[in-house]
């Protein structure tokens, strides 16, 4: 079957992707890396029946969201992890905190794929998914009209409070011209 | 045909992988997309319950899910950049004072 096979690319590339992510010591390649695993997380919502989600995960997540950690990234300009111990060494054998986050992931992992192999077995899709647009805005702005409104005072917060926080301070800018400084 | 098992595998595993990048990664920026990656997990749990119970609304949390991402990103990224600017530096473990 064809939407089989897709699933398992599809599902296979975004793991993948994934990994590189966090296996990335250049953030940018980090950024760069996610956004094909976007990609191919919109394929799986394609599959799902879901294509405003795949749209929308498109448009607004890859288009959006990533260029502003590309942004962030680029301006900063700091492209070096300066970590104390060496990155080529394993996780599990470092020392300190670090060795007890690769037990906690491979944790979860153990624990997610034993809570899920024990779940009754589910079948394949019955009947036909909701994908019309329509049914999504009507039931957005009647069923959920209260939180879409909540979601425009919280975007509004989100801007106010990153422009406060990412505007230099005058105070400290007026300390350091009165000493001298940079 | 994919079962909604294999879905749910599927985001386990992106989940962890989200979730042990925020653990070992020792880089804000870093952290931040691994935030992401585990928001997309959940995401796509949210799908494929959605089509699985036939109901639409699976797909209407997926969307608020991505407005707190956005204003989530948005915050977090003037922070780092904040942060930046004091240690020149975006490893975590260089801001341990409360007050500099």
């Amino acid at each position: 079957m064809g939407s089989d096979a897709l699933f398992y690319v599809f599902g296979a590339f975004a793991i993948a992707a994934s990994l590189l992510v966090i296996a990335q010591r250049n953030p940018i390649y980090s950024v760069l890396l996610l956004i094909a695993s976007f990609g191919a997380l919109s394929g799986l919502y394609v599959l799902l029946d879901a294509p405003f989600v795949a749209v929308i995960q498109i448009i607004v997540y890859a288009g959006a969201i990533m260029v502003l950690f590309l942004f962030v990234v680029m301006l900063l300009n700091a492209p070096r992890e300066d970590t104390q111990h060496d990155e080529r060494v394993l996780p599990l054998l470092r020392e300190g905190p670090t060795r007890f986050g690769g037990a906690l992931a491979i944790a979860l992992v153990v624990e997610l794929l034993w809570a899920l192999t024990r779940r009754p077995q589910a079948g394949s899709f019955a009947g036909a998914g909701v994908s019309s647009v329509s049914a999504i805005g009507r039931s957005l702005f009647t069923d959920y009209g209260f939180a879409f409104e909540a979601t425009s005072v919280l975007i509004l917060v989100a801007m106010v409070g990153a422009v406060v926080l990412a505007r230099r301070d005058p105070v400290i800018r007026n300390r350091t011209a009165t000493r001298g400084g940079r | 045909m994919p079962t909604l098992n294999d879905y749910l595998v599927l985001s386990a595993i992106l989940f962890a992988i989200g979730a042990a990048g925020v653990f070992l990664r020792r880089n804000l920026i870093t952290i931040l997309l691994s935030i992401e990656i585990m928001l997309n997990a959940v995401n796509l749990t949210f799908v494929a319950f959605g089509r699985s119970m036939g109901s639409v609304d699976g797909q209407i949390i997926v969307f608020f899910v991505m407005t707190v991402a956005a204003a989530e990103a948005a915050v977090g990224l003037a922070i780092v950049i904040g942060l930046f600017r004091h240690r020149e530096s975006l490893n975590p473990d260089s801001f341990t004072s409360l007050k500099w």
